[in-house]
């Protein structure tokens, strides 16, 4: 009855795991490439503890918007709307701020409110009025910047109220950075062995107990590393915290929930995933509505790291989000990519940024290397596809 | 035997190392219409698709002797070349583009990359004046209906000077007045010389417009007759006369009370509101049943169980009781929390996601009920479920988190059924179950059925292929064009009842 010599003989899980990282370690090496040439070229200024802090708070704004971008296109879909609906509530938040006087928190609430709205907005047009998301968010991204530019009059409102401002210029303290660093670490070691518990208890086979050990001790090394590096500056970015958690939070949802599964589904094959009792309208349009929601965040952040809320904010940010996504792996046709790879993706936009600003070439430059670093990235992937 | 055009000779043709054709012999004497018949898969289209350059010379292996030569296909604008055009059951004209424009698409008459409209215009009207045909060329092809879109491609294959034309299924979508200015049309174009190779499931109106009939069979030819020395009952014959091969494990099973029923049930097309696809059409389903549903492509079949489940386009009318409870079903969603489920007829583009693991195929349409506390996936409970079906559907796989792409058509189509079992269906629909699988998965795809109307489930399966129908059913239903032409419990039930019925006769 049961073929205990056939699972024998499948059980490739390991192996498995392997090829499906590959991509994810590929990436780390093409960073870790770029970090190395940068830190040559810049005599080891890029590796400086102050500069990596400010390479992570530049990052942040597009990260977030990568986490969004991402779930739209492995759903199959695009946004284009983000970098203005970026713009737009960053704006509001500030006009609420400044203008009205709200507090901080009833600023950014009401920004994120309104980005959820707009976002679903663009997921009702889409899912159930049938316009392609391509010209959906076309048109969110010029009526979005419009209302933008209309309700500031075109002014740069500033400055922000202290707490406002905390959310994209506060660190948290050295003491309190190792101390979640820690808590970190306790999650997923915990996990890791619940995890172990939970395939016993089914009677699945586990990996070595080697490789979670060397699991945890590569966690260990990896948040050390990196909570020590931003406390010889200013400690940890709350900024970049936001980030983490929205990382985080937005991982666990593609990988391990209903509705992260069913948006690959609805992604690899919408004709298949209707047959099978999901429905792709529902999910179509809470994806548009999250997006919105990162793209407030991510304007929220923004406008507080620059202390003021301005008409050109996030103008682009959407092609660099979706370069993110794409950088990291994820797949136009959908189905495809992960909310890891989007953000390392972002992580090597932002790298080539800030090495490039730090080297003093000119802007046009950036342009140049970031088109051409998307072109390859995809030529790699799709020349590895085919070579399958 | 010099007035033969035509002479196919030997063709073999493999599809992954299944044989879709086999020695097959096709010999079709100059101008006149010669009828193609055979079931769905029997490898008439495949045949034509040899003769049109689709499959190019080398994938195949035989040879083909037209106007006297050997004739090596490169591509169908070889085949145009020497005079051979083919007109498909699918129209492939652009809708958009004026019916001059298609006609000419592809060789425009030109100076220097310019359309020569006014040129273009004039030929268009001489062609069409020879078929007396009365459209405006200049007439987007959309605003013309079914009927004279099919004369246009005509129009389109006699443009290029075809001496031999091939018609796939004319009439299936036309009208009997359409039908009868199409058999007009090639009549006259007979007096003119060019050979016609006419395919068709109607046997009527083969019988009125062939003058010679080949019929084929599995990949094989049967035999070629003159239409005059035939009659519909002889031909039929020749289509189904097949041995039923103990491929079908019948197993007894206890058949229940009635489960479902399904009362005038009518379709109407998704694309045009007012055609019916299926009319008025009435079934019951047993527990424990397996009720097959025959009849030849375009019947409405497919229309009428993706409608039960719900995923059919087009709006429906009719009565759904389930246990005896009345029941509207809007969705594949709704249709599963009742206790429906299908496994659809196109594998690759309904059934599976293909990028995708095996893993999340199969648990596709029950993950909910690996959710915990958490919101999350069980994944291990998920894989334990998982790594149960792939060893009950014995599924070739090295490892579950393996794309589906890679699994050959048996596999994948046992994930698909896995994939509905997880959802434990009352009733499963089976739209085309063993299509495009070899014999060793179409037999273990048997057994399985027979597993599951054991364990209580219902079976409605729509199958082309009658040695199935027979061979596992326990009652039939056959439709035509739409309707229920007939039900048979499957005692002494043989092909050619079931084929006469599909046809149309009695």
């Amino acid at each position: 009855m049961v073929n205990s010599k056939g699972f024998k003989e499948n059980d490739v899980s390991t192996n498995k795991k392997f090829t499906f990282n590959l991509k994810l370690y590929t990436m780390i090496i093409a960073l870790v490439g770029i970090w190395i040439i940068f830190a040559i070229a810049t005599k080891g200024d890029f590796l400086t503890s102050r500069n990596m802090s400010n390479l992570f708070r530049q990052m942040v704004s597009t990260a977030v918007l990568a986490i969004g971008m991402v779930f739209v296109i492995i759903a199959g879909q695009i946004d284009l709307s983000v970098g203005s609906l970026l713009g737009l509530t960053g704006g509001i938040a500030a006009i609420a701020n400044v203008w009205f006087h709200f507090n901080g928190i009833l600023s950014i609430i009401i920004a994120l409110a309104v980005g959820l709205i707009l976002g679903a907005w663009n997921g009702w047009w889409v899912a159930y009025k049938n316009v392609p998301s391509f010209i959906v968010t076309l048109a969110g991204m010029l009526v979005f910047r419009g209302i933008l530019i209309g309700i500031t009059n075109g002014y740069t409102i500033a400055p922000l109220s202290n707490d406002f401002q905390f959310i994209g210029q506060a660190y948290l303290t050295p003491v309190s950075g190792y101390l979640l660093g820690i808590i970190v670490l306790l999650v997923g070691a915990y996990t890791t062995y619940s995890q172990r518990k939970s395939k016993i208890k089914y009677g699945l086979e586990v990996s070595p107990s080697y490789l979670d050990i060397a699991k945890i001790i590569l966690m260990v090394v990896l948040i050390g590393l990196f909570v020590f590096t931003l406390n010889s500056y200013n400690g940890i970015p709350f900024s970049v915290l936001i980030l983490a958690i929205l990382a985080a939070i937005f991982t666990y949802i593609a990988s391990k929930t209903v509705f992260g599964r069913r948006v690959y589904a609805l992604g690899g094959n919408i004709e298949a995933a209707k047959l099978s009792g999901i429905n792709v309208k529902k999910i179509t349009l809470i994806l548009f509505a999250i997006n919105g929601l990162l793209a407030a965040v991510s304007g929220v952040v923004l406008t507080s790291t620059l202390n003021a809320g301005s008409t050109s904010a996030g103008q682009n940010a959407e092609l660099d989000a979706i370069a993110a996504c794409v950088i990291g792996g994820a797949s136009l046709s959908g189905g495809v990519g992960s909310v890891i790879g989007a953000i390392i993706g972002a992580l090597v936009m932002a790298s080539i940024n800030n090495g490039m600003s730090l080297l003093n070439s000119a802007p046009f430059w950036q342009y140049v290397v970031k088109g051409l670093i998307l072109l390859i990235a995809v030529y790699i992937d799709a020349a590895s596809k085919n070579k399958e | 035997m010099g007035d033969f055009i035509l002479e196919m000779k030997n063709i073999t043709k493999e599809f992954s190392g299944v044989k879709a054709l086999d020695n097959v012999n096709l010999k079709v004497k100059k101008g006149e219409i010669h009828g193609l018949c055979g079931e769905n898969g029997a490898g008439k289209s495949t045949l034509m698709k040899i003769l049109s350059g689709v499959y190019p010379h080398g994938t195949f292996s035989g040879e083909i002797i037209f106007d006297g030569r050997e004739l090596k296909l490169n591509n169908i604008k070889d085949a145009e070349d020497a005079g051979i055009g083919i007109i498909y059951q699918e129209l492939s004209l652009v809708k958009e583009l004026s019916v001059s424009e298609n006609i000419f698409i592809g060789n425009e008459p030109n100076k220097n990359g310019i359309i020569d409209f006014d040129r273009m215009y004039y030929e268009t009207k001489i062609l069409l004046d020879k078929l007396n045909l009365n459209i405006n060329p200049n007439v987007p092809v959309k605003n013309l209906g079914i009927g004279q879109q099919q004369l246009v491609e005509i129009a389109k294959a006699l443009s290029k000077n075809v001496s031999l034309l091939i018609l796939d299924e004319p009439t299936s979508s036309l009208t009997d007045a359409d039908v009868e200015i199409l058999f007009k049309i090639l009549r006259q174009l007979k007096d003119n010389g060019v050979t016609c190779i006419y395919i068709s499931h109607k046997l009527n109106e083969v019988m009125e417009i062939t003058d010679r009939i080949t019929v084929q069979r599995d990949g094989k030819t049967v035999g070629s007759e003159d239409t005059k020395n035939l009659t519909e009952s002889e031909i039929i014959k020749m289509m189904v006369g097949r041995e039923l091969t103990n491929l079908f494990p019948k197993e007894e099973h206890q058949i229940g009370k009635e489960i479902l029923e399904v009362k005038n049930f009518s379709v109407y097309d998704s694309k045009s509101s007012s055609k019916k696809i299926v009319d008025n059409v009435s079934f019951t389903l047993k527990e424990g049943e397996i009720l097959g549903i025959a009849g030849l492509i375009g019947a409405g079949r497919t229309e009428l169980v993706s409608s039960i489940f719900g995923s059919y386009q087009g709006k429906h009318e009719g009565e759904i009781y389930l246990e005896g409870k009345k029941i509207n079903i809007r969705n594949p969603d709704e249709a599963l929390n009742y206790g429906i489920a299908m496994v659809p007829e196109d594998r690759k583009g309904q059934g599976l996601i293909n990028i995708l693991s095996v893993r999340n195929n199969m648990t596709l349409s029950n993950i909910e009920s690996y959710k915990n506390n958490f919101g999350s996936v069980d994944e291990n409970k998920e894989i334990v479920d998982v790594k149960k079906y792939i060893e009950m559907l014995k599924i070739k796989v090295s490892h579950f988190d393996l794309a589906v792409k890679n699994l050959s058509g048996g596999n994948q189509q046992k994930v698909v059924l896995a994939k509905n079992l997880l959802r434990n269906p009352k009733i499963l629909i089976l739209d085309e179950p063993t299509r495009g699988i070899d014999v060793g998965a179409k037999y273990e795809i048997y057994k399985l059925i027979y597993e599951l109307v054991k364990s209580g489930i219902s079976i409605i399966m729509v199958s082309s292929e009658l040695p199935e129908v027979i061979g596992l059913s326990d009652r039939i239903v056959v439709m035509h064009e739409g309707k229920k032409k007939g039900e048979f419990v499957n005692k002494d039930v043989t092909q050619e009842m079931i084929m006469e019925c599909a046809i149309g006769g009695k």
